[in-house]
């Protein structure tokens, strides 16, 4: 008798135009000291079977249809019961430990209410209790820690105090939506281990809901594979992603980049029969071959950079180096991987080589040229041509208020004024073209696109001034697995044919032994060790790389 | 603080250059048969041949103690009038702003959380006519209705008013009490509107939080969200709107004051830009200034108190 049971649950949202599907007859059981993954793409419904349990679907959702049951009660019988089982009989965990904490209330009285709601403590009572639970879950100074607010907390520990919270009531079951989505690596680590133990000790019944094959891979007895509010696939986690029966699984599977290997391209199943078409790329004929010289593109020599918190008082104890002596070179023709945790300094740096930054000391060369010390407008403008820039958030890097045709045609206009209108349109339609979107595309606006192809439209963008250098910040960690194949793949197509250098900075290591030659890894500013991608996977030198390799999530732990 | 220090001296010299620049204040201060030999002397004694920076400290150094010459038109010291003046405004306006805030705030998180209801919209209509009618139409409507019409209210003046030496209140008598209902209504309206509609749209932002959805999930009662959760992280802006609309309200205060006969500073102002009674314009004119400052310098220190977001900046996210 398993302890969770939903039947046949259907969540639909009533629109004005029609009603969305969010969840239909979907069937899931969990017991006891298990954790069950839930993986699905974004709008795959994960969240909302996770938010129907415990009832806290937003407006205008209803459950529509099945049942739920929690050992002997049915939550779905009365809805306004689940209340009472709120945080005492469910906990749940939400995906940012940096909004899902009251930023007025200290993390003690958020504590103490939440206990005093559900058990008949005292305050007293209330406060060791929390104490106790802050140091189960890992904080240090757990007494002194109490009475601070969550701004004090850093992302992982805020996280912790999140999970202390969703379990001080001893609810006997967990559902986290991605818990561990806004960490670093190292942190995921870490608080995945907490998670494992909290329910080996608690004999919690978890439910992890997550779109990272790895995570799943790693932590979870069993997975259930989500598409389109259907439940595709539920089994035993090895079976499903070892040998998945449905396609949609297998294709999932083989979108993610493997941790092990390198593959020349990732496999997309429903899109290769169409694909056997050759890309032939219409841009090339424009672009004015390079001839191919493996001499140095770009040359980093010594670059620091600092933020000082006050203009006035500029001394170095307050100031933050966010990057401190880095040293590097990028070849023509490769791509340049650099890997670090958030705050290592890996934005910054692609920052100071697009010339958004001004570094604090260093210069950066470019084709032999200095281009730190450039002044003159003309120069730059010469440059800033040859270096393109792709960021990470597809849906605030493009103006919402313009059209694509408009978005994509500005870089070519500031850079070539004389350009017919004529040629133009025709330049425009084949860099559609080549990032695989149709010609109608240039007539509509960006809110009309998804995610993938807003990132598209991007690289079109980027593109448009024939450039020599890309700068690929984090560019497909806002997408899903599949998303993020096929634009691995189409950046790697057209490095190819165009001869493109690329600098592409990641945090996701897999995704970069995948697209770069080189890698660069850095740690809170400094370089720690640059070397060509499958020596550093293979044999690492520096002490966090292998930190890092040993903590990322690997799919293929299952294999062994 | 350096912006505050800063702003009082640019409106002090403004102030100052209305007193010496604009007519010549001698002939302002004398009659048509002052002899021109005598006009000189005046002149002399009152330091007016002086060099202008020695002329604007002495004005600074006198403002600061409180000093702004004599009011041509009353002949009694500025700073006197103005103190005998100056509870009455304060009453007012105090009444006013605590009005506007309590019923601001309340009726905000009620039409907050009730988004779809009929007393909600009524609520969000009614307020909507506060702000479209100008505070002098609405006076005028209330003195109508309740000192006409139905003659329950006092139509003007302060009504009884008991004297505690240094301060004047009218709250201590009946009539005093009765006195400020209407004006302090009429000049809280618009006001509170503008409360009811920032705490609104606070309240369903903050409701849409996720930190609101995960109080929910553990089961946090619903009065508890919305107040104690809720309410508490909506108010750090509004304090910011309210302390610079209590300035607002003492300037809005004129109007009010005008209509009601009450006798407050507006009053007095209004009074004096009529006879171009320059020292009474310019010392209002500081004294507006010192209020505005003053506020925000109280609001930043709330801040201080209400958001430990600034209160500990520097203690950075550590362990």
């Amino acid at each position: 008798m398993s302890f969770l049971k939903i039947n046949n649950l259907s969540v639909n949202y009533e629109m004005r135009k029609e009603v969305v599907h969010a969840a239909r007859n979907v069937n899931i059981e969990v017991n006891k000291g298990e954790i069950l993954g839930l993986v699905g793409e974004s709008g795959s419904g994960k969240s909302t079977v996770g938010n129907a349990i415990i009832n806290l679907i937003d407006e205008p959702g209803k459950v529509s249809n099945g049942s739920i049951t929690l050992g002997d009660i049915n939550l779905s019988k009365d809805p306004d019961n689940i209340i009472k089982y709120r945080g005492k009989k469910i906990g749940l965990i939400f995906q940012d430990p940096q909004t899902s904490l009251n930023p007025i209330l200290t993390i003690g009285e958020q504590l103490i209410e939440t206990i005093q709601t559900h058990l008949d403590l005292s305050r007293e009572e209330a406060k060791n209790r929390s104490i106790n639970l802050l140091k189960e879950v890992g904080i240090k100074e757990a007494e002194k820690r109490f009475d601070n607010y969550p701004h004090q907390f850093s992302g992982g520990m805020r996280q912790r105090v999140v999970i202390s919270l969703a379990l001080c009531c001893e609810p006997e079951l967990l559902i986290a939506d991605e818990p561990t989505t806004a960490l670093d690596v190292s942190i995921q680590s870490q608080i995945l281990k907490l998670i494992k133990k909290l329910t080996k000790d608690r004999n919690l019944a978890v439910i992890l809901i997550t779109h990272d094959m790895g995570v799943i891979a790693e932590t979870t007895n069993r997975v259930a594979v989500m598409k389109n509010g259907n439940l595709v696939e539920i089994g035993a986690t090895k079976e499903i992603l070892v040998s998945p029966k449905e396609d949609y699984t297998k294709s999932l599977v083989s979108s993610v980049p493997p941790t092990n290997k390198k593959i020349s391209r990732f496999k997309i199943i429903d899109k290769e029969k169409r694909k056997l078409v050759k890309n032939n790329i219409k841009i090339l004929d424009r672009w004015t071959k390079k001839e191919i010289k493996k001499q140095k593109l770009v040359e980093v020599k010594n670059l620091s950079k600092s933020f000082d918190d006050n203009f006035f008082t500029e001394n170095l104890k307050n100031s933050v180096m966010a990057v401190n002596d880095v040293s590097f070179n990028i070849n023509e023709g490769e791509s340049f991987g650099l890997v670090g945790e958030s705050g290592s300094g890996k934005s910054t740096i692609a920052k100071m080589i697009v010339n958004l930054f001004k570094p604090s000391s260093g210069e950066i060369f470019f084709d032999n040229v200095c281009v730190t010390k450039l002044k003159k407008s003309i120069e730059m403008m010469k440059f800033r041509k040859q270096i393109q820039m792709i960021f990470q958030d597809p849906y605030s890097s493009l103006n919402g208020r313009l059209k694509v045709k408009d978005i994509i045609s500005e870089p070519i206009k500031l850079h070539n004024s004389s350009i017919s209108k004529n040629d133009l349109n025709n330049y425009i339609i084949d860099l559609l073209d080549s990032v695989e979107l149709t010609q109608k595309s240039a007539e509509r606006y960006p809110h009309e696109f998804s995610g993938g192809q807003r990132q598209r439209i991007s690289i079109a963008r980027a593109l448009a001034t024939q450039p020599r250098l890309l700068v690929c910040d984090e560019p497909t960690s806002a997408l899903d697995v599949s998303i993020q194949a096929q634009i691995l793949n189409l950046l790697k197509d057209l490095q190819e044919q165009l001869n493109l250098t690329i600098l592409f900075i990641s945090h996701d290591l897999p995704v970069v032994r995948q697209m770069c030659d080189k890698i660069g890894v850095l740690r809170n500013g400094k370089l720690c060790e640059v070397s060509n991608t499958e020596e550093l996977f293979l044999k690492p030198k520096h002490d966090y790389t292998k930190e890092l390799l040993h903590l990322m999530p690997k799919i293929e732990s299952l294999y062994k | 603080m350096f912006q505050s220090a800063l702003v009082m001296l640019v409106v002090s010299f403004v102030s100052f250059s209305l007193f010496n620049f604009v007519g010549d204040p001698i002939n302002n201060m004398v009659g048509e048969e002052t002899s021109d030999q005598e006009r000189t002397e005046l002149r002399e004694t009152l330091g007016l041949t002086d060099p202008i920076h020695i002329q604007f400290s002495r004005f600074v150094v006198n403002a600061s103690k409180g000093e702004f010459g004599i009011s041509y038109q009353l002949r009694r010291p500025v700073s006197e009038l103005i103190s005998e003046r100056l509870p009455a405004t304060i009453e007012l306006v105090v009444i006013s702003a605590l009005i506007a805030l309590i019923s601001g705030t309340l009726l905000g998180v009620y039409t907050g959380i009730k988004r779809k209801g009929i007393l909600s919209d009524i609520i969000l209509a009614v307020s909507l006519l506060g702000v479209s009618l100008p505070t002098f139409v609405i006076g005028i409507l209330f003195i109508y209705l309740f000192a006409v019409i139905l003659g329950v209210l006092p139509s003007f003046g302060r009504g009884e008013v008991v004297d505690l030496g240094f301060w004047t209140t009218g709250f201590l008598s009946v009539s005093g009490l009765k006195a400020i209902i209407l004006p302090s209504v009429t000049l809280s309206l618009f006001q509170m509107t503008y409360i009811i509609r920032l705490v609104r749209a606070e309240m369903m932002e903050i409701l849409q939080t996720d930190y609101i959805k995960f109080a929910r999930a553990r089961g946090i009662n619903e009065r508890s969200i919305n107040y104690k959760h809720a309410l508490k992280n909506g108010l750090i802006p509004v304090i910011t709107i309210a302390g610079i609309n209590i300035g607002t309200l003492i300037a809005f205060s004129i109007i009010t004051e005008t209509v009601f006969q009450w006798p407050g500073m507006g009053f007095l102002f209004i009074q004096a830009v009529q006879f171009v009674d320059i020292p009474i314009m310019s010392a209002y004119l500081v004294f507006i200034a010192f209020v505005f400052v003053m506020i925000n310098f109280i609001v930043d220190i709330l801040y201080y108190f209400i958001d430990p977001r600034i209160r500990v900046k520097g203690d950075v996210a550590s362990g």
